[in-house]
């Protein structure tokens, strides 16, 4: 074990798989001698050479489509976006492309690219450096989209995401990067994709949440103990494909559900979150599925603290859901 | 900014001696009877088409010298990103004609299991890449295949096909510019058949030539009369070996004419004159050949109607063949869109499998 940030863990996995499969290739704006401005692929150039860790032109739909085409010929590539932010350019290659290549060749043409990406708010970056597109790349079929919370999901996520058959959109929640530190297994390690972490336990409430907010939920589930309430609190880790039968279970022990997330709220995955739960649990629930998100506008600069949820917030859900 | 045309076979029937590929006589009349068939299995479709058999088609009618010139001049290790018109560079890259027509209807000898409209096909074996309906989408994919290829050392080169319309796109510019940045093993092969469905290819594009953009990526662009079968060959046949032999890209553009409509769905007299379809009828590619053949006593009336006869027949018993197949199975539709199926699919899956689900 070893302890590291979040962009440390990031940068282990991607060290440690280049060097177990020649395969692995990386591209992205700024990754190579610069290393990254987040320093996620900070030494791989120097270490795996310019062939293997690429720095591109600034072309986001070129970065995409290049690790497709070299996907299609037998490369693991990752492809870096700078900030999810520009992800937008790209977006047709991966909606139409990437997420479709195995389907529309029947098996013929599988496209097993990860799109790595710093997601979300929280370091003052304004709406262009701070957007959670994550409900686009949920909502488009064949697609996988992951997004840890902690170092050591960071770490092992990601190798999971560099060895899966299928195209993975890798959400990065940048306002962790530094700010988050914990204990990493060394060398190979792996978190399987599709199954979710029990943060904490809890008989009262279930808070379901995924990457920065995982931490706030962890925060308003201390202070709701503290007035006898128990939350227990689900890192999703993968979004696409869920692990349903986790969100279930947990909410058929508390009868009550808050869904946390930063992205906006309307058409946002807690939708889709408290539909499957009234679907699959609704004899179960003792009160309306509660959503806790951002707003319906653009991210904001100066109101950003106001714009992502916290505990007060959480905890106004949680108590709603107890008091229904 | 123009560029020449380069073209071989010249109005006199003769061939200039600087660009004749110097292909024996069985060799010219295996082109000219490929350039036939591609002719007769449009004819086919559409028919079938308009018989309301199959739903769409996308002819290649007036582009078969670009299709058999620049689709013979591919080696089999070759990989080949096609748009949705090039079914003529399918078939001479070694796509089965049953595969082809088996698309068309969609049904369980499609092996995409009809999973895309017609003219969609692929072939990993023969390393022919998914077709996709946005335009130009192929182009940066193209490059990133020929970057894993130059990355091991291996000798293939990468053909990727679009059309005028598509040099407007994004995505013709981002692969253009990887491409010259990356030296990559590629062959960008612009159809220039003058018109994006009805829009002209002067509202695509201010230059006078497509290929003339390729100096602006640094590296060389070539304009072709696409409608001269051994110009197009010579011209395709030098950018492969430039790029298998780490001469970097090549941008063609093969000056050609759509002689139908742009699909089954429309109606080309809204946007063409008679006169401009006229002028350009009298340089069919495949009239133009036939006549060099007979100049060459490679051909004579009997010849060229049983080789057209032959054609026909090829692709009537294609079609018999494959039309009556089984519709794809329902579940099948879920299929595929992951290597293994997740639980949301699954519960989708057995939604198709239930009697009256559906
Ligand atoms: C990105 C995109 N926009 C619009 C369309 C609709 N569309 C289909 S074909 C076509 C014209 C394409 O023309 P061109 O690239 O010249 O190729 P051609 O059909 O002439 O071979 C258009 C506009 C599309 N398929 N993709």
């Amino acid at each position: 074990m070893a302890t590291m940030t979040f962009v440390q863990a990031i940068h282990d996995a991607l060290a440690v798989e280049m060097e177990r499969d020649p395969r692995v290739v990386l591209l992205g704006e700024d990754i190579g001698k610069n290393g990254g401005v987040f320093r996620a692929t900070e030494g791989l150039w120097a270490r795996f050479g310019p062939a293997r860790v690429i720095d591109t032109p600034l072309a986001e739909a070129g970065i995409v489509g290049m690790a497709i085409g070299m996907a299609l010929n037998g490369l693991r590539p990752v492809a870096e976006i700078q900030f999810a932010d520009f992800i937008y350019p790209a977006f047709d290659q991966i909606v139409s492309e990437l997420a479709k290549f195995r389907y529309r060749s029947a098996g013929q043409f599988p496209a097993p690219v990860v799109v790595r990406t710093p997601s979300g708010g929280g370091i003052k970056g304004g709406h262009y450096h701070s957007q959670s597109p994550e409900a686009y790349f949920i909502h488009t079929a064949g697609l996988k989209v992951a997004m840890p919370s902690t170092p050591a999901d960071g770490k092992g996520m990601l190798a999971a995401a560099m060895r899966d058959p299928d195209p993975v959109i890798f959400l990065e929640p940048k306002a962790l990067y530094r700010t988050v530190k914990g204990d990493v297994p060394e060398g190979d390690f792996v978190v399987p994709l599709g199954k979710a972490r029990s943060v904490r336990s809890g008989e009262d409430v279930s808070l379901i949440t995924y990457g920065a907010t995982v931490h706030v939920a962890e925060e308003a589930a201390a202070i709701a103990a503290e007035e006898g309430i128990g939350v227990d609190v689900i890192d999703l880790r993968t979004l696409w494909p869920l692990d349903i039968d986790a969100v279930v279970q947990s909410v058929e022990l508390t009868g009550r559900a808050v869904v946390l997330h930063e992205a906006p709220r309307t058409c946002g995955f807690g939708a889709e979150l408290a539909a499957l739960i009234q679907e699959k649990a609704f004899l179960h629930l003792k009160a309306p599925v509660q959503r806790v998100t951002g707003f319906d506008t653009p991210f904001p600069y100066a109101l950003e603290k106001l714009y992502i949820p916290d505990a007060r917030r959480v905890l106004d859900a949680v108590r709603a859901a107890m008091n229904f | 900014m123009d560029q020449q045309l380069t073209v071989a076979l010249r109005d006199d029937g003769s061939v200039d001696p600087g660009l004749d590929p110097g292909l024996d006589g069985e060799t010219l009349r295996f082109l000219f009877r490929k350039m036939v068939f591609l002719r007769a299995l449009d004819e086919k479709a559409l028919n079938l088409q308009r018989a309301g058999r199959i739903g769409f088609y996308i002819g290649a009618a007036g582009q078969e010298a670009s299709e058999i010139g620049s689709g013979f001049a591919l080696k089999p290790g070759d990989w080949v990103f096609p748009s949705y018109r090039d079914q003529g560079v399918a078939l001479l890259h070694g796509y089965p004609l049953s595969s082809l027509i088996a698309q068309l209807f969609g049904n369980r000898l499609d092996a995409t299991k009809g999973r895309q409209m017609p003219n969609h096909w692929c072939d990993r074996s023969r390393r022919i890449v998914s077709v996709s309906s946005p335009v130009a989408t192929q182009l940066p994919q193209a490059v990133g295949a020929a970057y894993a290829a130059k990355m091991r050392g291996e000798k293939d080169a990468f053909i990727a096909y679009f059309g005028d319309g598509g040099s407007s796109t994004g995505e013709f510019h981002v692969a253009m510019n990887f491409a010259g940045v990356f030296r990559t093993p590629n062959v960008f092969f612009c159809s220039n058949n003058q018109y994006a469905i009805s829009v002209p290819v002067s509202r695509q594009t201010a230059t006078g030539s497509i290929a003339a953009k390729a100096a602006a990526y640094g590296f060389r662009g070539i304009r072709v009369d696409g409608n001269d079968v051994l110009a197009v060959y010579r011209v395709t046949l030098d950018a492969l070996e430039l790029a298998r032999g780490g001469g970097g890209p090549t941008l063609i553009e093969a000056v050609t004419y759509r002689m139908g409509a742009h699909s089954t769905s429309d109606d080309p007299t809204r946007y063409r004159s008679a006169e401009e379809v006229e002028a350009w009828r009298k340089k069919d590619p495949v009239a133009r050949f036939a006549s060099h053949l007979r100049s060459l006593g490679l051909l004579d009336d009997a010849f060229e109607e049983t080789i057209a006869e032959e054609a026909r027949e090829e692709v009537r018993r294609a079609v018999a063949e494959c039309e009556s197949a089984p519709p794809v199975p329902p579940e099948s539709m879920v299929e595929d869109v992951y290597a293994e199926m997740p639980w949301h699919l699954s519960e989708q899956r057995e939604w198709l499998r239930q009697p009256g689900g559906r």
